[in-house]
């Protein structure tokens, strides 16, 4: 791979689910570094384009390609991924969630002490890693955080995030949107899908529109309609 | 990474946690199977003889009806906030998963099992006429083949409207070489007669379909 490939591209995407087409032959390239913010309305095939390059949707033909890699077992380790739902033990706290999923990526060391990867990335998401209580006694703002600090354990280049922002109040929001621009400066390539585009105005290096299933235009500014 | 091993553990190890702040699964089996033995207690009032010949067939019939209950929530527990997916994203094989969750519904079904069995042998009044080691290992295997099934088939039946329902309509047909060769197997050990012809038939039903369940379980785990 060299400097300026592109680190995401995804060539004539085609995703069906039976008769219906989620997505029709996309086709772009991303490269790194940069928020792309994923807009369009129910149904245009955001969350399954987001879906397909985590590996968790198989497309029914087209290729996804992620640092140079096809294979998920290579691509996987690479990519984080926060879906709508919290993707957390609800009956687990935030430590005892992030220290199991940190050995599934075989990320040792889950203890609370500084310099432990689990800490870490609580403490990024502004949440205190010794907060003893179980995951579903969280409010809506911070459940989202863990499930960001959740992504965030293997160190990804590459994160996609399926509305991140919802459920959450603005201020946190905000503060979700600072963290990810830092995300970002540190060199990470960030998918956002949502419906609140204008949070993502000053952050986003790309708007990405997508209808029925297809990606039909890409802007570096939020169209005016959208703001609203 | 971490070892495929050093990943059953972690998840076998969450799984008991989960269940021992839950106790959803043990609860209702343990209620369940109570039930049973106390309503066949009172249906039937047989001699002691009538009991070593009637027993096995209860006992396990009773087992593997509490043990859908367990093997229900072993996937459920998954789909709650999608926490599967996170698994599904992570490099961690499907095959550790399996067993891990094969091998917490064995020790949830176990621990049924030995609280279980006292009650059985007092409300029947049963004594074994053959060696009790026979009737451990019938327990051991007879219990690896119906949860090895059943998560395998519970997992299957993750993504279907009435899951509840689907996993007793796949699991109890393909049980039954297993069931009639446990039921064989415990009223041969209970009567005194010889029960290895059961016990082999046992641990090559457990061989071919932990084998079997193996090889398609990471389809089953990544079918949409």
């Amino acid at each position: 791979m060299t400097e300026n490939s592109p680190v995401v591209s995804v060539t004539n995407l085609i995703k069906q689910f039976g008769r219906f087409a989620a997505l029709r032959g996309v086709t772009a390239e991303f490269s790194g570094g940069k928020i792309y913010a994923i807009l369009g309305d129910n149904g245009a095939g955001k969350t399954t384009l987001l879906r397909t390059l985590a590996g968790l949707s198989q497309p029914s033909s087209g290729a996804v390609t992620i640092l140079g890699a096809k294979k998920f077992h290579d691509i996987c380790q690479h990519v984080g991924y926060m879906a709508h739902p919290s993707l957390l033990y609800d009956e687990m706290s935030a430590m005892e969630n992030l220290r199991y999923f940190a050995r599934l990526y075989g990320i040792s060391g889950g203890g609370i002490s500084s310099g432990t990867r689990c800490g870490e990335v609580i403490r990024a998401v502004g949440l205190d890693p010794d907060l003893v209580r179980p995951v579903g006694q969280y409010s809506q703002g911070m459940k989202q955080r863990m499930s960001l600090a959740r992504a965030l354990l293997n160190d990804p280049k590459v994160l996609l995030l399926d509305e991140p922002f919802s459920n959450v109040d603005v201020h946190s929001a905000n503060e979700m949107v600072q963290l990810l621009a830092r995300i970002r400066d540190d060199g990470k390539t960030i998918f956002i899908v949502t419906h609140q585009a204008a949070l993502l105005e000053k952050v986003a290096d790309e708007f990405v529109w997508m209808e029925y299933g297809e990606i039909v235009e890409r802007t570096r500014e939020l169209k005016v309609e959208s703001k609203a | 990474m971490s070892s495929p091993a050093g990943i059953t553990r972690a998840t076998l190890l969450k799984d008991l946690r989960l269940e021992w702040r839950s106790k959803d699964a043990i609860n209702s089996m343990l209620f369940f199977s109570l039930l049973v033995v106390v309503v066949f207690s009172f249906s039937f009032d047989p001699s002691a003889e009538e009991s070593r010949q009637i027993a096995g067939g209860l006992i396990w019939v009773a087992f593997l009806f509490a043990a859908v209950v367990a093997l229900n929530q072993t996937w459920a527990r998954e789909i709650r906030n999608q926490v599967l997916d996170a698994y599904r994203v992570s490099p961690a094989p499907a095959n550790s998963l399996f067993l891990a969750k094969t091998l917490g519904n064995f020790i949830f079904v176990g621990v049924l099992e030995a609280l279980m069995t006292p009650l059985f042998i007092i409300f029947y009044r049963l004594r074994s006429l053959g060696p009790i080691w026979q009737l451990g290992l019938v327990a051991v295997l007879g219990t690896w083949a119906l949860v090895v099934n059943g998560t395998f088939f519970a997992a299957m039946s993750l993504r279907t409207r009435s899951r509840e329902i689907m996993l007793p309509l796949l699991l109890f047909p393909i049980s039954i070489p297993a069931l009639l060769a446990m039921v064989q197997a415990t009223t041969a050990v209970l009567v005194g007669e010889g029960a290895r012809f059961w016990i082999v038939l046992l641990v090559t039903y457990d061989l071919v379909f932990t084998t079997v369940c193996l090889l398609l379980f990471e389809t089953v785990l990544n079918a949409e």
